[in-house]
C-alpha cells in the first residue's frame, strides 16, 4: 500500500517504578520525558509541542513546560479524556505535524495514586447553599458510583444480553498473567489460573479482585515526530497510519447501552484512515481497566461479532503464541502497570515495543509490522471516551 | 404521590447530602414533598435524565418539570461488596418515560435483585439534613 508519509513515534518510555514514595509527580513527568527523548535520540530543545492530561500539577501544561525548561514549545495542550488521553494525544500530535505546526511532540503521563491515603471518593456537598460543580453530581455521585461498580454493572448487562460468563472474563486476566511472568518490572508477575480469578473475593458483582487492574505510581512518555525527523533518527520508523477519538455520552439517558463503547465509532474510523482491517492487526494493546473492558472493546473494534467477546478471549485467545490475537504482552493494566489509574500510555508503549521487536522474546509477535492501541477513558457506558491508534512499521 | 420516606438506606449505606444547584433546586424541593420529578423538553417532548435547564436531545432551553410515578425496570445492577460502610446495590433503572437513571436499590433480599424486575421510587433521608434522595425498590 502506498500513502503519503505520516507522523511517526520515535520515542517511548515506561517509568520503571510502580511505587514512587520519594519523587514528586512533576519529577516523574520529567523522568519519563527524559527517557522518551533519550529513546528517540532527541533533546529537550527539540520539543516544539507538549501534551499532558488535565490533572497534571499546577496550571495545566504551563507548569510542566516551565518546570522542565522546554523553551521551544509552540503548541501546549492539556487534554482530558481520562485513561485514553495519551492515545488521543498521538492523533492530535499527528494532525498538528501533518498541518506543519510542529515537528517534535512530547506526551507525558505521571502520577502517584499509591501515595494517596484517602479512598478515591467524591467529596460530599458541604453546607446547605447552592453548588456550581459537575452538573450530574446530585444524581450520580451520591449513589456511590465508583468506577468498579459501574464497570461491574456493564459486565452484568453483558452477561444478561450475551450469555458471557465469569470464566470467560477470567481468561483476560489469565492471558495478562501469562505475559506478565516475563516482565521483570510487572507489579504482579504470578501466573494465575481461571480458578484463582473466580476464587478471588468479589469486589462488585460480577467482578472479582483479579478482574480489576493494579494501582501503581509511575508514568510514561511518547515522542511523536514528523516523518523527515523520524528518517534522520537511528530508531525503527513507526508510522501513525490511523487515529480516531470520540466521547461516548448518555444522550439524556435515552441512548445508553452499557454493553457498547465509543470504540464502535473510533474503530471503523481508524481502520478506514489506515486502510486496514481488524484481521490484519498482528498485535493489539487493549485497555484493561477491568476484564470486561477488554471484551467490550474487542467487540466494538470489530475483532469479533458483538456479544462474541467471551468466546474470543476464552482458551488463551489473547495469549501471544497461543491465541488468535496477542493482547497486552507487557501484562497490561491487570498485571504490569496502570500508572495514575490511566492506562492509555502503557498501551501505546507496548505497541511500539512490539513493532520494534523489543518486546520480551517470550511474548514478541513474529514479524510484527501492524499494531493497534485502544483505550476507554472515564466510565464505560456513561460519559466516557474512546481513542484508537493504528501503527505500522515501515522502516 | 404517596412514597413514604424511609430511614433505611440501601444495604445500610448512608447517602451523602446531594449537591443542589440553580438548575436542580426544584427537583430537591419536590423531593422534600415526596415527589419524584423528571424534566421534559417543551420543544421535542422527550423526557430526559439527569435534570438540567436545557434539553440534551434537541438543545432547546425550554424544558419543564413534571411529577413522575417513578416506575420502571432494572436495566442492570451490581452489589458493591467492599465499601467502608458495607455492601450496597447500585445500578440503572429504565423509567417508564424512557430515560435511564443511575440509582441505589433498596428493600431487595440478597438474590432477588435482577435485570428486568419492576421497581418503584422511594425516598431515603440523606446526611446532614440534605434533601431526601430517590432510590428504587420492588414495585
Amino acid at each position: 500500500m502506498s500513502r503519503p508519509p505520516r507522523a511517526c513515534i520515535a520515542g517511548a518510555f515506561e517509568h520503571p517504578l510502580r511505587d514512587a514514595p520519594n519523587a514528586t509527580t512533576t519529577q516523574l513527568h520529567y523522568e519519563v520525558a527524559r527517557g522518551a527523548l533519550d529513546d528517540a535520540g532527541l533533546g529537550f530543545d527539540d520539543v516544539d509541542a507538549y501534551f499532558c492530561d488535565g490533572a497534571v500539577p499546577g496550571f495545566g501544561p504551563l507548569s510542566m513546560i516551565d518546570y522542565m525548561g522546554l523553551s521551544n514549545v509552540r503548541h501546549a495542550d492539556a487534554t482530558e479524556l481520562g485513561g485514553s488521553t495519551y492515545i488521543g494525544h498521538v492523533g492530535r500530535a499527528a494532525s498538528l505535524i501533518a498541518a506543519g505546526k510542529c515537528k517534535v511532540a512530547l506526551i507525558t503521563l505521571a502520577g502517584r495514586p499509591r501515595q494517596r491515603k484517602e479512598a478515591l471518593m467524591f467529596a460530599p456537598a458541604k453546607g446547605s447553599g447552592l453548588t456550581d460543580g459537575a452538573p450530574e453530581a446530585g444524581f450520580e455521585h451520591i449513589y456511590g458510583g465508583i468506577t468498579v461498580a459501574l464497570y461491574a454493572a456493564a459486565a452484568m448487562r453483558h452477561m444478561y444480553a450475551y450469555g458471557t460468563t465469569s470464566e470467560q472474563l477470567a481468561w483476560v486476566k489469565v492471558a495478562a498473567s501469562h505475559h506478565a511472568q516475563w516482565n521483570e518490572r510487572a507489579f504482579l508477575r504470578k501466573l494465575v489460573t481461571i480458578e484463582d480469578v473466580l476464587k478471588s473475593r468479589l469486589i462488585s458483582d460480577p467482578l472479582h479482585l483479579l478482574d480489576c487492574c493494579v494501582v501503581t505510581d509511575g508514568g510514561g512518555a511518547l515522542v511523536v515526530v514528523a516523518p523527515e525527523v523520524a528518517r534522520s533518527l537511528k530508531r525503527p520508523v513507526i508510522q501513525v497510519i490511523g487515529t480516531a477519538e470520540a466521547p461516548g455520552v448518555q444522550s439524556g439517558g435515552r441512548n445508553v447501552d452499557l454493553t457498547r463503547s465509543a470504540a464502535t465509532i473510533t474503530g471503523p474510523a481508524a481502520f478506514a484512515e489506515a486502510g486496514v482491517k481488524p484481521a490484519d492487526i498482528k498485535y493489539a494493546s487493549i485497555y484493561d481497566s477491568f476484564t470486561i473492558t477488554v471484551l467490550i472493546q474487542l467487540e466494538d473494534l470489530g475483532f469479533c461479532e458483538k456479544g462474541h467477546g467471551g468466546r474470543f478471549v476464552a482458551d488463551g485467545g489473547l495469549i501471544s503464541g497461543v491465541g488468535k490475537l496477542p493482547v497486552n504482552t507487557d501484562g497490561g493494566g491487570l498485571c504490569n502497570n496502570h500508572p495514575d489509574n490511566r492506562g492509555g500510555m502503557t498501551k501505546m508503549i507496548e505497541a511500539v515495543r512490539q513493532l520494534r521487536g523489543e518486546a520480551h522474546p517470550k511474548v514478541q509477535v513474529p514479524n510484527c509490522d501492524l499494531a493497534l492501541a485502544h483505550g476507554t477513558g472515564g466510565i464505560l457506558g456513561m460519559r466516557h471516551s474512546a481513542a484508537t491508534a493504528i501503527l505500522e512499521r515501515t522502516g | 404521590m404517596s412514597e413514604q420516606q424511609t430511614q433505611h438506606a440501601a444495604f445500610g449505606r448512608p447517602i451523602p447530602a446531594p449537591p443542589v444547584s440553580l438548575e436542580t433546586e426544584e427537583f430537591w424541593k419536590r423531593a422534600r414533598d415526596g415527589r419524584f420529578a423528571i424534566k421534559r423538553c417543551v420543544s421535542c417532548q422527550e423526557a430526559f435524565w439527569y435534570p438540567r435547564a436545557i434539553c440534551p436531545l434537541c438543545h432547546s432551553s425550554e424544558t419543564a418539570w413534571e411529577d413522575s410515578p417513578g416506575t420502571g425496570t432494572v436495566y442492570t445492577y451490581s452489589i458493591v461488596r467492599t465499601f467502608p460502610t458495607g455492601p450496597f446495590a447500585i445500578g440503572f433503572v429504565t423509567l417508564d418515560e424512557g430515560p435511564l437513571v443511575l440509582t441505589n436499590f433498596v428493600d431487595f433480599a440478597e438474590g432477588d435483585l435482577a435485570i428486568g424486575k419492576r421497581v418503584k421510587v422511594r425516598f431515603v433521608a440523606t446526611d446532614n439534613d440534605g434533601p431526601p434522595a430517590p432510590v428504587f425498590g420492588p414495585a
